[in-house]
């Protein structure tokens, strides 16, 4: 491989090449501390341990962690908005949400020591993924509730970079700023980094012409073969991270300029696969459903959290010199939650936007697509007598505060279609909820 | 609450000779540094050992928006670039945008001074703020976002709009304070009316409202509708961002510039010359400890005048008069400032559609609406509603995607725009007419 | 005085209108006016029938979303400055105009308009007082 020195650093050394053994001694110290605090802080996991018959006592070693329940997506909508909380408010310095199932999204705070590790952690990532503190780091990630922007701004700022807070949308713009301010490392979804070398391109200009050296993509699932194309277009080196809000943000995995797997940062997260039947831990380099442990977490720790994303985890030390474990890109969900430019959209959300809107309940489809390498949702609703009106004025009106309600509750754009009665397919009298056209590689 | 005691209540004599001796450092460090200003000095004929007194400022040359987008991107930087650790930029008329740039220590002087803006509106640790100001190279939200977490209260970084999702938070995260444009603030309150929200027994209590002009009337209404306190604060990426300035809660009179970062200068617009205390007129400020761009009168456009009385609360530091109005032609539209020549340059672009135009400025709800109203030419004319929709679509979301304001078409007949011998009324702002 | 004409959603693309005129023809329904609004997904189909009940029942059987709506058939004199005067009388009387059309009588020495008004009630009670002619709905069915 052929990197310049200043490419090739590790952030944490101590942590991110430790000793499987010690690492974990480390781990069960902090796990033995964090079922304490949550079984002394909790509620809800109070109930929990109860009921499965368990006691922060009885974690002995790591495998005692299989005996613990699980958490789920629901427990923390149930205990919505702060009751998962560990600490009280006034230790509380930031608060994150995500797309909840329901119109109520899913909320996560965090104290100051959690930003400083969450802080750390990215720096890792990125440092891993080759930027150093004289790059200039464009983030094009929506800035806001939404974790992205945000772990990835402060990481960068840790480094030392220069940060461009550019968030999203804005093509035009993006563009410009990427050519005048000759930004040398592109932050976004995978997707809008070829929406980007698309518009380069349409415009007469050659995306590889850019100052970028590197690009650091994340918050959607993407296939290798996208990762080529990105990089033979942008001419840059592509990476993977992974994260997930309720557990952190970015920066809980990420990889290293070799590419082969997301180190995870577990020295502050037990990363388990397991079968999403039945429950049953599966051993290393299995295919099954990540369930992350919070090890370090303050605000809001999590013991054995279901994310429902599909990977594989393997344990051989890596060529960087890294002995972290290495997730592979996920592969899936296990549930149907589908990631449209980024963001989460839970079917079962449209459901209560239509509903609120006029009161009915018609049959509906949802139609996702990559167009010029853009997501696009289409919500496709069939007309009934509540919903049509003789007027163009208030069926346009109609379909507007539709599409704006969608707005509001998913964070992402979604265009409605009227179609006629009976025009979507039923299963045994069930429409086809969900149709997505995108990525069959994957 | 006084963030920093012994700053905000230095004594007179002490901010003063403070200022003067920074004063010395930042001139003697951008003439070393910045090849703009060591031409301009060279050329106003002035070396910096002359710079020595707060008295001798006024001798310097002024800078302006036009020299930052001169030097575009990075040409007024202090520093090299490795030594920058965020990069902000504001709009300009040309489309590029004017460029700031901030060193670790310009960042967390910001998160200082913004901390003592919280402080001085009454917040404190134990609040959970809901930053409504748009995240980005905006400068507003990022700003704020530092100074709330200096402080050590529960930020919510929820960002511009999605006005629903901003009263489910305010409800059930039980928000305390809300940082967003006053407009925006009086948009909310409408929205929850609408809602059935009752936002007045709401856990919130302070509003903390800038990044466009408000008056006296519209902070009655809005603490009114909210049952809030509601300051103005006062700021722009040019100089640092939200900050610069801020109202504090005991006085709610003026608001408070921190001189011991910026010596603000009142100067007759057209002349140029430094009026005496008191009296209205542009403000001009010099950024005394700034690193990655500093600025030496920086002509801010908005005008204003110094509150020559101390102030009850006890700060020391000078207090500016609410804005009156800009010196120039921008138009501040929900915080963001727009240039007519912006939207002509879009018009210009699509096919068909006549370079007669007019921008029709007004608030509804309280919140700031533009109307682009625009002739259609046989070519653009279609007897196909759907053409003529997508037309107007295009227009709207390229000036969203150049300018970063929504606005409303409207496709008029041709000639029905006034035209006046020589230059066209291109703007009609009908805000703030009572 | 006021006519019932019943809309129809449907989608824009082919053979959707075929599809609605067979269905009508086959049950001996009779058109005698009709308007199509369009956008470029979907577009609303009014229509003025014999059998307006038959109809609205064929289409829903069939199908389609199909509604009622009360407008006004006013009679226009073929000349010159005709439907100003209409037009005129309205605008002076505050009476919005959602949306016409036109047809002829089977004489051609009229034509015929239907208004959809923001105040229906209103609009008749006007063009009533002004002496403007309309046409119930028997005569417009039986056209």
């Amino acid at each position: 491989m052929n990197f310049s020195e200043g490419r090739l650093r590790v952030f944490d050394p101590r942590h991110e090449c430790i000793d499987r053994g010690q690492l974990e001694r480390l781990q069960l110290e902090r796990l033995q501390q964090v079922v304490h605090r949550v079984q002394k802080n909790v509620p809800c996991y109070q109930n929990k341990f109860r009921e499965a018959g368990v006691d922060a006592r009885e974690i002995r070693n790591l495998s005692d962690l299989s005996r613990l329940p699980f958490t789920t997506k629901d427990d923390l909508r149930q205990n919505y908005p702060y009751d998962m909380f560990a600490v009280p408010m006034k230790e509380v310095v930031r608060i994150h949400s995500s797309s909840g199932t329901t119109g109520k999204p899913t909320v996560v705070g965090y104290t100051r020591s959690d930003l400083h590790t969450w802080t750390d952690l990215v720096a890792r990532f990125m440092t891993a993924a080759g930027v150093h503190d004289e790059d200039i780091v464009h983030i094009a990630f929506g800035y806001g509730l939404f974790t992205g922007a945000f772990g990835l701004h402060y990481g960068a700022e840790r480094i030392g970079a220069s940060v461009i807070p550019m968030s999203g949308g804005n093509t035009e713009k993006q563009l410009m700023i990427l050519q005048d301010y000759k930004s040398t490392a592109l932050v976004c979804t995978p997707s809008y980094a070829l929406t980007l070398a698309d518009r380069m391109e349409q415009a007469g200009m050659n995306p590889r012409d850019l100052s970028l050296e590197v690009g650091l993509f994340g918050a959607e699932p993407w296939s290798e073969q996208m990762r080529v194309e990105i990089e033979e277009r942008l001419g840059i080196v592509a990476t993977d991270n992974y994260g997930l809000s309720e557990v952190m943000g970015p920066g809980v995995a990420g990889e290293c300029l070799y590419k082969c797997g997301m180190h995870i940062a577990e020295d502050h997260f037990i990363a388990e696969t397991i079968d999403p039947d039945t429950g049953d831990v599966l051993p290393p380099g299995s295919k099954g459903e990540l369930v992350i442990t919070t090890l370090t977490k303050e605000g809001i720790p999590l013991i054995r959290y279901r994310t429902r994303d599909i990977t594989r985890i393997h344990q051989e030390i890596c060529e960087c010199g890294r002995t972290l474990a290495r997730m592979e890109k996920t592969m899936g969900r296990s549930d149907d939650m589908l990631i449209i430019k980024g963001v989460n959209v839970f079917p079962t959300q449209i459901e209560e936007v239509l509903f609120k809107v006029e009161g009915c309940q018609p049959h509906y489809q949802l139609i996702v697509d990559r167009e010029d390498n853009r997501d696009s949702l289409e919500v496709q609703v069939e007309v009934q007598e509540c919903i049509f009106f003789d007027e163009m004025r208030q069926q346009r009106e109609f379909v507007q505060s539709v599409e704006g309600e969608l707005a509001t509750m998913l964070g992402v754009s979604a265009k409605v279609k009227l179609v006629e009665p009976n025009s979507i397919p039923r299963h045994e009298g069930k429409a086809q909820r969900v149709i997505d056209r995108r990525n069959k590689d994957l | 609450m006084i963030w920093n005691d012994e700053f905000e209540t230095l004594p007179r004599e002490a901010i003063e000779s403070l200022q003067a001796k920074r004063l010395r450092q930042v001139v003697e460090r951008v003439n070393a540094t910045v090849p703009f200003y060591r031409e301009s000095f060279e050329k106003a004929g002035i070396s910096p050992f002359q710079i020595n007194t707060l008295d001798d400022l006024k001798r310097l040359p002024f800078t302006l928006k036009q020299d930052m987008r001169d030097n575009y991107p990075y040409g007024l930087f202090s520093v090299p670039l490795e030594q920058i650790v965020r990069i902000h930029a504001s709009s300009g008329t040309t489309g590029k945008p004017t460029v700031v740039g901030y060193t670790r220590r310009d960042i967390e002087m910001w998160a200082e001074l913004m901390a003592r803006c919280f402080g001085a509106a009454g917040v404190h640790q134990g609040d959970i703020i809901q930053n409504a100001y748009g995240y980005g190279l905006f400068t507003g939200g990022l700003g704020a976002h530092y100074g709330a977490e200096r402080l050590g209260a529960s930020v919510i970084p929820m960002s511009g709009g999605q006005t629903k999702k901003q009263l489910m938070l305010l409800q059930d995260f039980g928000s305390t304070v809300l940082t967003c444009t006053p407009s925006y603030c009086l948009f909310l309150a409408e929205a929850a009316r609408e809602e059935g929200i009752d936002i007045v027994n709401l856990p919130l209590r302070v509003g903390i409202h800038g990044a466009e002009p408000w008056s006296e009337q519209m902070r009655g209404e809005i603490e009114e509708k909210l049952g809030i306190k509601a300051i103005d604060i006062y700021g722009l990426s040019e100089i640092l961002g939200p900050g610069v300035g801020i109202e504090c809660i005991e006085a709610q009179h003026g608001l408070h510039l921190w001189e011991d970062h910026f010596i603000p200068e009142i100067i007759n617009p057209d002349t140029g010359e430094v009026l005496p205390h008191g009296e209205k007129g542009e403000l001009v400020i010099t950024t005394i400890t700034k690193e990655g761009i500093p600025l030496i009168r920086y002509r801010t456009r908005d005008i204003t005048r110094i509150i020559p009385e101390p102030c009850i609360c006890g700060r020391t530091h000078v207090r500016l008069e609410r804005m009156s109005g800009r010196s120039d032609d921008m138009m501040i539209i929900r915080g963001v400032n727009v240039f007519p020549s912006q939207i002509e340059s879009v018009l210009f672009k699509i096919e068909g559609v006549e370079p007669h135009y007019q921008l029709v400025v007004n608030r509804e709800d309280n919140l700031d609406t533009l109307e682009v109203q625009v002739e259609v030419n046989e070519v653009t004319f279609s007897d196909e509603i759907k053409e003529l929709q997508s037309l107007s679509r295009r227009i709207q979301k390229d000036i969203k995607e150049i300018l970063g304001v929504s606005c409303q078409v409207k496709l008029v007949e041709p000639k029905t725009i006034a035209r006046s011998e020589g230059k066209a009324k291109r703007v009609i702002d009908l805000r703030d007419q009572a | 005085m006021k006519v019932q004409q019943i809309s129809i959603f449907i989608e824009n693309k082919a053979g959707r209108l075929a599809e609605v005129t067979r269905v009508l023809g086959e049950s001996g329904v009779n058109i005698r006016a009709l308007s199509l609004a369009d956008t470029s997904d979907f577009g609303i189909l009014r229509l003025i029938v014999d059998k307006i009940d038959a109809a609205q029942e064929i289409l829903k059987s069939g199908g389609f979303t199909v509604n009622k709506t009360d407008v006004v058939a006013v009679e226009v004199p073929d000349r010159p400055l005709g439907l100003y005067s209409i037009l005129e009388t309205l605008d002076r009387g505050r009476i919005n105009v959602e949306y016409m059309y036109a047809f002829a009588e089977h004489d051609g020495a009229n034509a015929v308009i239907i208004f959809r008004f923001d105040d229906p009630d209103a609009a008749v009670d006007l063009l009533r007082k002004t002496g403007i002619h309309m046409l119930d709905g028997e005569a417009v069915y039986n056209m």
